[in-house]
């Protein structure tokens, strides 16, 4: 932030900080593929890519509208919940195509949105409130919708979306690549960029300022349904089967994770679209890392935990204004 | 500071604060809107259980009710924490972990001896809460993300313990710690005593009003000379502690260490804490409303089994969250009435 002033003694100590704010998720990458490479020289192969952008991708597109949502002072528990929505729609609608059953999907996750949106933008319930009732309750009706078992999903289009790659990368990829161009380039942009940053940072300020702020927020909300619903398509066109029971489970955590060690704070007012690519990444390769190397699972989820303290620890300055 | 300075048992009026300004008495409005947002956990609760005693004859038998208090009562302690950490305007999602790491610890424990059993989980649980305290007062991390980090840790730690779930700990036979959690008079007496004291902590004692003050105003309890980063510190030192106490007593219940129990009890938790009227801004905690929560999701979920169970707790999840959704509208729609009058 620009305001804040620095005295002579703390430079030092503050610059390191701030460096570590802004760049510290890039130089962890970094250090990760180096001790990666080191430890292993075919961790840098293309099929070992092409696994971990897999994996990547779905997570990727939930954290993006999770940045713009945490970017607004708000928070999306529901994005699992979402998930599992879509799962249970798709095999349902799939006899009349691929495009139209995603296509519900995708109009159920923006009808979500647009609930956990209003529940926020009009009533005033706090975020975490409303997305966390939508949480419950759309698992519990995607699970009721779906039945006990899982469906097995054979529509080729919806396969080879989860599956097929294109110039040698996932399509899955550029669809979570091209998902997070658009997102930087709106942010940047668009009016509704600056008004979403606008609302974080200061929402009474906003709102006498005349801005959208009903709107915006339920934009935000919507978007982050969507793409959440996306990213349940893409998982059941790869796993080739809608198990709302277990997919999308804990996608809420995974997808703030990337969003904090990413550098957005969750205090609002900033959202760094670039960072949240490097945080997903970054948390999916250190898993992948120490998955290759036998670490029980345990521990890696106890390294997780760490890094989302240090990730918060670091950033937190910048929240404490 | 005492706890009549804020006086929170009586409707806004021009008795009830330290407000200088001069107050007009409450219109019926502001009065009724108080009172449901006080009482209206207790009124549905009452509702729902006198409707399911007319509808259906199985319900008011003890052995029904006495299935409900007996399976869940142990759950309730964790919403009982989550109500001080709520009211300090704070939240704990790592619960569901430390209660399903104090059942195994439990189990561990009791393999040496049964003073082991209750002491290991209780400190451990309450060595977490504090490391979790400290980052959130001292480090002023938002406590969303250090009790996820929580979650995850201490979900962690717990596959650790077990060989990543392969090894499970029996309580042994005939150890005495295997009979507290037995029956339906043990479990819901150990719980209503902490209820009870819970009540007494959050109500009736500065502590407790201090905790209040620190959720509706940081900056103005920490003016006010109140120990903030201390009280904070408790809170979540107090919530791991209840956690690894319903953890042991569920281990002693279930006579194993279940490694798999537990995912998603916060949330319940936190449903059933705000169903009961605390508001989740903080600044407001409601121990009796916490048990009208509780009860209340403890009795729906026992209708939807008794009526609705072939769709299982898929149905149970859905009406939950509808009924949360609404739940937290009106809350909102009844303080917003009451700050307009």
């Amino acid at each position: 932030m620009s305001s804040i002033t620095w005295s002579p003694t703390a430079v030092g100590r503050d610059r390191l900080l701030r460096w570590l704010q802004d760049y510290g998720v890039y130089g962890a990458l970094v250090i990760l593929l180096i001790v990666a490479v080191a430890l292993n020289t075919g961790f840098m192969s293309a099929s070992n890519w092409r696994v971990q952008l897999f994996q990547l991708s779905p997570t990727l597109l939930v954290a993006l509208g999770m940045a713009l949502v945490i970017g607004t002072e708000g928070i999306d528990l529901s994005v699992g919940a979402v998930i599992a929505l879509a799962a249970a729609v798709i095999p349902l609608y799939i006899g009349y195509g691929a495009w139209p059953a995603v296509g519900i999907a995708l109009l159920l996750g923006a009808a979500s949105g647009s609930l956990g949106g209003s529940m926020v933008a009009f009533a005033g319930v706090q975020p975490i409130v409303a997305t966390l009732a939508l949480m419950i309750g759309l698992r519990g009706l995607a699970e009721l919708m779906n039945g006990d078992a899982a469906k097995p999903v054979v529509d080729s289009t919806l396969l080879s979306l989860g599956e097929n790659s294109a110039l040698g990368v996932p399509v899955m990829a550029w669809i979570a690549l091209a998902a997070a161009v658009i997102t930087g380039l709106v942010l940047r942009l668009t009016t509704f960029g600056r008004q979403l940053v606008a609302i974080g940072d200061n929402r009474p300020a906003s709102r006498l300022a005349g801005l959208p702020v009903r709107r915006v927020l339920i934009t935000v909300y919507v978007i982050s349904g969507v793409l959440s619903a996306l990213a349940g398509a893409l998982i059941v066109g790869h796993g080739a089967e809608a198990d709302p029971a277990n997919q999308g489970l804990n996608m809420e955590l995974n997808a703030i994770t990337a969003v904090v060690v990413g550098g957005t704070p969750l205090t609002g007012g900033r959202v760094r679209v670039l960072g949240t690519v490097a945080g997903a990444l970054f948390m999916q390769l250190i898993t992948a890392v120490l998955t290759q190397h036998n670490v029980h699972a345990s521990y890696t989820q106890i390294v997780e935990a760490a890094i989302i303290c240090f990730a918060v620890y670091a950033s937190r300055e910048r929240g404490t204004r | 500071m005492s706890s009549s300075t804020l006086n929170r048992t009586l409707p806004p009026g021009p008795a009830a604060g330290p407000v200088a300004e001069p107050q007009q008495a409450p219109t019926l409005r502001e009065r009724i809107s108080y009172q449901v947002q006080r009482r209206g956990a207790l009124a549905v609760l009452v509702l729902v259980a006198a409707l399911a005693s007319g509808l259906s004859p199985t319900f008011p038998t003890w052995s029904n009710i006495s299935s409900i208090l007996g399976n869940n009562a142990f759950v309730w302690l964790l919403a009982l924490a989550m109500t001080f950490v709520i009211t300090t305007g704070g939240i704990d999602l790592s619960v569901g972990s430390l209660y399903a790491l104090g059942g195994v610890l439990a189990a561990r424990g009791a393999q040496t001896g049964s003073w082991l059993a209750v002491l290991l989980p209780v400190v451990v649980c309450a060595a977490w809460g504090a490391v979790q305290g400290l980052l959130v007062a001292k480090a002023r991390m938002a406590p969303f993300i250090v009790t996820l980090a929580g979650l995850l840790g201490a979900r962690g730690l717990l596959q650790a313990i077990t060989n990543e779930g392969s090894t499970t700990y029996l309580v042994p036979q005939g150890s005495w710690f295997r009979d507290l959690g037995q029956g339906t008079w043990t479990p819901v007496l150990i719980v209503a005593a902490l209820f009870v004291l819970g009540w007494l902590l959050l109500e009736r004692t500065g502590f407790g009003a201090a905790l209040t003050a620190i959720g509706g105003n940081e900056n103005a309890a920490r003016l006010l000379g109140l120990p903030v980063d201390r009280a904070k510190v408790l809170v979540y030192l107090l919530s791991g502690t209840l956690a690894g106490v319903a953890g042991a007593l569920g281990g002693s219940r279930l006579g194993s260490g279940v490694t798999t129990i537990g995912v998603g009890y916060e949330l319940t938790a936190i449903a059933a804490v705000v169903i009961g009227g605390t508001l989740l801004s903080g600044g407001f905690g409601s121990i009796g409303g916490t048990v009208c929560g509780v009860l209340l999701l403890a009795v729906i979920h026992n209708l939807i089994d008794h009526y609705f169970s072939q769709y299982g707790s898929a149905f149970t999840d859905a009406v939950n969250g509808g009924f949360l959704a609404v739940v937290v509208l009106l809350q909102t729609a009844l303080s917003r009435a009451r700050r307009l009058g």
